[in-house]
């Protein structure tokens, strides 16, 4: 008898340990660089409230560390061959945290809702679906105007999370205060600027890679202090480490440090044709530009402001990026060939540049270094600090000759030229103009291959390197630091904190 | 005392409307605008045009600031911009936080301040006076930043011996909501600290040349009941006035103290809705402030009648 129960225990216990964690449930806690805005995917903005969806909402689609688009709650996906029609397969026994059943019902309601809620910041990343149409309880086939070869990356993120129609049906704009998804971990609670807590779903789908009982996220601005906490032990984790603190956090032996380059990019933005503004030297002649770029010495910046810890840039895309056009490669400071381009422009003894600059630490000190550098070729940089949301404003209604603003960063390439730099384009508060640039990136959101789409941002980088509308300086890398408890994590290129599959060892 | 109390509260009305709509005018004149940064980095223009309705950014600001005061009265402070929460919840869930560091931060200074000044109101001109005297106005001179920053690197992350930021309600677990709290207030107390001190001192010498102090110590009653009972209680008035300033002011939050030790209270609120243009927020926090510095100050004359028996005969 006791012999069979130490079998039968054993079988069971051998059983569990083969599909769940090899460690003991836990609370982790995790420290933010700031609050999250609304928890609600449709009407979200905020990177960090995105660190939060990575454990509350599970998306169609998700990405590997290399960009590529695997599977998610959808298993599988074709286009057609005219590139109009996307069929998808959905994971069978998806539950929402409040029970309501995952299914092709569900993600028509939520391609709806994110089209046509009032609030919802979706709007324009789903706007090549014109219909759905469900063909079975598992199936659903999305019709678009036209190829979009964007679409699927934007389903990997806030576009294809995916929240429980019933409790969106019921809260409507209000659904943030009660978030209602499918991911690892359901919402507990939220006290603004305190803590968001979430706590493991036990119906999840993928629950067996779920090793804590619950994640706690904690808004702490000040770097220095959510090191400190680091290091005491009352945080597990914290996102966005400073580079000028690699030092410190590396010599603690309790602690790991892991980073990622971003997909985004900082940058110089100039005013070409926004208003009277964009009527000045620097946003008509492009050698000025040229000749700005050829002054700064890019891998010295980032060895000055960040300890060489970022990524030097000059395109779109790191140079880490699939993406990256290799045959444009960083170039150094180039100070006889800044002042040719100057001289050529009619301006051999220099000009002036006034350029605008978020008051905060670290794009100060950049256009500091850049000032310095500029100086050297004869370029008289005057810098202009505005609070965040002053400078947006300026920038968007053209009251502005430069602006040093920079963008997170997409799955897709689309996102980090289309809507800067054709005419059209959302955001394009430069308002350059430029036939070649417009067909070449129209043209590449419905090429149908990844090589093809390859070819022709290759073409536009060239164009974009010679008129500069944007001159790219580096990329952010996404520093985590954590307790050495912590296994199993896997640094993204997005800045997100997948859970799945990580640890805690005592 | 009735008719006082009703006379000050008539007369804090008004003062709260002008407040009320002097705040609402100076955001409408800051630089920037909301929208641009609650539409997200796409900036869609039909999100934008859709919220400048719904916020009725559209209207001209009298009627913006009347429809507010319409709600405000009905006790509907608005939603955040941000967030979507109501700012009423939003300040259910501060309020508590900022009085318990208030009252804290109010006991450390107290406990600093009044003995301090009263030894070197006492010791006045002595090599004790002065140590006193630089002690307290070094935490006034010090800057909380540094302070906190440096208390957390030695206590919390050498030492380990209090959490290094946050903040645990207290109903939740009162030791360790305090634990979690004295850095903090420690912090912002010996600021105080060395206002009260002042304040205490000079009041105590006022006293202390008095005929009533010659009086108490010919009778040959000990110092220290000359000292404590007879100068140190009518030293009292300018001391709880000061108190009641005091705590009024950190009604209205400690910026920085709050940031450095990520607490949530009313500061890190208002400096956080100011920068994001929630102007909700803003509105009702200062409201909240306003009524909140009043009552103190009604407070205070109150006070004077329990501490001084003449006045309670007026």
């Amino acid at each position: 008898m006791n012999h069979f129960r130490t079998a039968l225990v054993t079988a069971v216990v051998g059983a569990t340990a083969l599909t769940a964690a090899p460690s003991f449930a836990k609370d982790l806690r995790i420290a933010l660089q700031s609050d999250a805005d609304v928890l609600d995917p449709d009407q979200s903005r905020t990177f960090v409230g995105r660190i939060v969806y990575a454990s509350l909402c599970d998306k169609l689609v998700d990405i590997t560390p290399d960009l590529e688009i695997i599977p998610q709650l959808a298993t599988a996906w074709e286009t057609s061959s005219d590139g109009t029609k996307i069929t998808m397969e959905l994971r069978e026994g998806v539950v929402f945290h409040d029970g309501t059943p995952f299914n092709a019902e569900a993600v028509a309601a939520n391609i709806e809702r994110s089209q046509t809620l009032d609030e919802s910041r979706r709007k324009s990343e789903l706007k090549s679906i014109t219909s759905t149409d469900v063909t079975g309880e598992y199936q659903i086939v999305l019709n678009l105007a036209g190829p979009d070869a964007t679409l699927i990356a934007q389903l990997a993120d806030r576009a294809g999370m995916m929240v429980s129609p019933t409790a969106a049906a019921e809260a409507g704009a209000d659904f943030g205060l009660n978030p209602v998804c499918s991911g690892a971990f359901k919402f507990e609670e939220r006290v603004a600027q305190d803590k968001i807590v979430l706590s493991k779903f036990d119906d999840y789908w993928n629950a067996d890679a779920i090793h804590f009982d619950s994640v706690t996220f904690l808004p702490i601005p000040d770097t220095t202090v959510r090191l400190a906490n680091l290091q005491s032990g009352d945080i597990d984790m914290l996102e966005r480490l400073n580079a000028t603190d690699l030092t410190q956090a590396e010599a603690d032996a309790n602690i790991v440090v892991d980073s990622a380059v971003s997909l985004g990019y900082q940058a110089i933005t100039f005013n070409i044709g926004n208003g009277e503004k964009g009527d000045n030297p620097w946003g008509n002649d492009k050698r000025l530009r040229q000749a700005l770029s050829y002054a700064i010495d890019r891998e010295a910046l980032n060895q000055v402001v960040f300890e060489g810890a970022f990524a030097p840039g000059n395109q779109a895309f790191p140079p880490t990026s699939p993406w990256y056009n290799t045959a444009l490669p960083v170039e150094s400071a180039d100070m006889d060939k800044a002042k040719a381009l100057l001289a050529e422009a009619g301006y051999p003894d220099g000009l002036d540049l006034e350029v605008q600059v978020p008051n905060s630490t670290e794009p100060l000190a950049v256009m500091q270094v850049v000032q310095a550098m500029a100086a050297q070729a004869g370029i008289n940089i005057k810098l202009t600090s505005k609070e965040f949301a002053t400078l947006l404003a300026d920038q968007s209604a053209g009251d502005y000759t430069a602006s040093q603003i920079g963008w997170s960063g997409r799955v897709d390439p689309d996102g980090n030229n289309h809507p800067f730099v054709t005419t059209d384009g959302g955001i394009n508060d430069s308002k350059f103009s430029d036939p070649k640039m417009d067909e070449l990136l129209n043209a590449a959101r419905v090429a149908p291959t990844t090589e093809e789409r390859k070819a022709i941002y290759d073409e536009a980088k060239v164009i974009m390197l010679d008129e500069l509308p944007r001159l790219f300086l580096y990329h952010v890398k996404w520093i985590w630091a954590y307790r050495d408890n912590m296994k199993g994590f896997t640094p993204y290129p997005d800045g997100m904190i997948r859970l799945e599959n990580v640890t805690w060892e005592e | 005392m009735l008719r006082f109390l009703i006379r000050r509260v008539l007369i804090a009305l008004p003062t709260i409307i002008l407040i009320s709509i002097f705040v609402f005018a100076l955001q409408k004149l800051l630089p920037g605008d909301p929208l641009l940064v609650l539409a997200g980095e796409e900036r869609d223009p039909e999100v934008l045009e859709f919220l400048r309705e719904k916020y009725r950014l559209n209207d001209p600001i009298p009627v913006q600031y009347l429809a507010w005061v319409g709600n405000a009265l009905q006790g509907d402070l608005g939603t955040s911009l941000r967030t979507n929460q109501p700012v009423t919840e939003l300040m259910a869930q501060k309020l508590p936080v900022t009085i318990q560091l208030a009252v804290m931060s109010i006991i450390f200074a107290l406990m600093i301040g009044i003995p301090a000044g009263i030894i070197s109101a006492v010791k006045k001109g002595t090599v004790t006076d002065y140590v006193a005297n630089v002690v307290a106005l070094s935490g006034r001179s010090v800057p909380n930043f540094w302070l906190g920053i440096m208390l957390i690197l030695l206590v919390s992350v050498k030492w380990q011996l209090l959490p290094a930021s946050g903040y645990v309600p207290l109903a939740e677990d009162a030791w360790q909501s305090i634990r979690t709290m004295l850095m903090p207030s420690f912090v912002l107390g010996t600021a105080l600290a060395a206002t009260m001190m002042r304040h205490t001192r000079s009041a105590m010498l006022g006293v202390l040349s008095a005929d009533y102090v010659r009086t108490a110590r010919a009778k040959g009653l000990s110092e220290r009941v000359v000292i404590l009972k007879h100068s140190f209680r009518n030293a009292l008035t300018p001391i709880v006035t000061l108190t009641a300033l005091l705590f009024g002011e950190l009604i209205a939050g400690a910026v920085l103290t709050e940031q450095i030790f990520t607490i949530p209270g009313f500061g890190k609120l208002v400096v956080d809705a100011v920068f994001n243009r929630d102007y909700a927020v803003v509105q009702g926090i200062v409201l909240v402030t306003a009524v909140g510095f009043i009552f103190m100050n009604l407070l205070a004359d109150m006070m004077y009648f329990v501490l001084n028996p003449r006045l309670r005969e007026q």
